[in-house]
């Protein structure tokens, strides 16, 4: 359950956008989540209500939007979409990948802001 | 008030995490130590194993270790036998360690009295994947009496480590752990990882261990030894 400590890091992580922008408060959170991030969804939204409280974003909605896994194909030498999981190979040649290009993400895309 | 707006930010969640863990990774690179950070489930031995290391490596080396837990000292209490300085990060309910902690467990110590330094995470084999401690190596270890499945049921923490370990091989026989089958699952979640076998209890694998550390210094751009 590191869900919670994500969470609190989103917290933290928009309250200082919020300050860098001069905005006092935002109704929603726009995150980018890699389906290999190992972030459960349910328990992220939970633990984000709870890290939100007695924050100018308390009330706020977190969107999480899915960032489908690419890997790089070392033998069709290019980057694929894959939905192989835990092994991770290329959906054309069958290889084993060389590595994540995409899927990982934690990102705070970005934010509705007001004030 | 304005109006509500939508405003980019493509901000990284852990990002201060990753900050902290790249300030650790330049302190330690600067003094010459080499840390190393070892993660499992919990009872795969992590600190059997420590306990090891650090009485055969003390003494050729200057090593130390930070180790976490959610509560309790016995880690510690039973790592500081080696005689080797050990300090207990309690986590309270945090299931595993992150760079702040290791940032405070190293305020009172000079770190350039080490060649080596051991960081035990929280046994877990999901939430520490996400956090970056600033180590040069992450060493993931399963047991002989695990299950051969586990790299399939837990890839993210086998793709953030850098060596896996697999221990208690003295018990291989009697768990009728399959080894071939391991193997063969860590480098499908992997390619290439390299892999050790050991045991902590008869020593078997525990002097390459150390030497595939020593070897690994210059690579890191740390002093050879």
């Amino acid at each position: 359950m590191h869900e919670l400590s994500i969470a609190l890091s989103i917290v933290d992580g928009a309250l200082e956008e919020l300050r860098r922008r001069g905005a006092t408060e935002a109704s929603t959170i726009h995150l980018r989540l890699g389906r290999l991030a190992g972030v459960d969804k349910e328990a992220l939204q939970f633990s984000y209500a709870v890290a939100c409280q007695e924050t100018p974003l308390a009330g706020s909605r977190l969107i999480i939007e899915d960032v489908d896994v690419a890997i790089f194909c070392p033998v069709c030498k290019n980057e694929r979409l894959t939905n192989s999981f835990p092994i991770l190979r290329c959906p054309d040649c069958g290889a084993l990948a060389e590595g994540v290009v995409h899927g990982e993400e934690l990102e705070i895309r970005a934010m509705e802001i007001a004030g | 008030m304005n109006q509500p707006r939508v405003v980019e930010v493509r901000r990284q969640v852990l990002k201060e995490n990753d900050l902290r863990a790249r300030r650790l990774r330049e302190r330690f690179h600067a003094v010459g130590v080499q840390v190393i950070s070892l993660v499992s489930s919990p009872g795969s031995g992590k600190t059997a194993l420590l306990e090891r290391l650090l009485t055969d490596m003390k003494r050729k080396y200057r090593v130390a270790a930070l180790v976490g837990d959610l509560a309790t000292e016995n880690d510690a209490v039973r790592l500081a036998r080696s005689g080797a300085p050990v300090k207990q990060i309690s986590t309270g309910t945090i299931c595993h360690l992150d760079a702040r902690m290791i940032e405070e467990a190293l305020t009172d110590w000079r770190l350039e009295n080490f060649d080596f330094l051991f960081i035990e995470n929280v046994g877990n084999l999901v939430c520490p994947s996400s956090f970056d401690l600033g180590e040069n190596l992450r060493l993931v270890l399963v047991s002989t009496t695990e299950g051969e499945d586990k790299p399939l049921k837990y890839p993210t923490i086998f793709n953030t480590a850098d060596v896996a370990v697999i221990t208690k091989m003295d018990l291989a026989d009697a768990t009728e752990f399959d080894l071939k089958t391991l193997v063969e699952n860590i480098h499908n979640v992997r390619p290439r990882m390299p892999i050790l076998q050991l045991s902590a209890r008869t020593g078997r694998g525990l002097d390459e261990l150390a030497e595939f550390f020593v070897s690994r210094r210059t690579e890191l751009g740390l002093q050879a030894m």
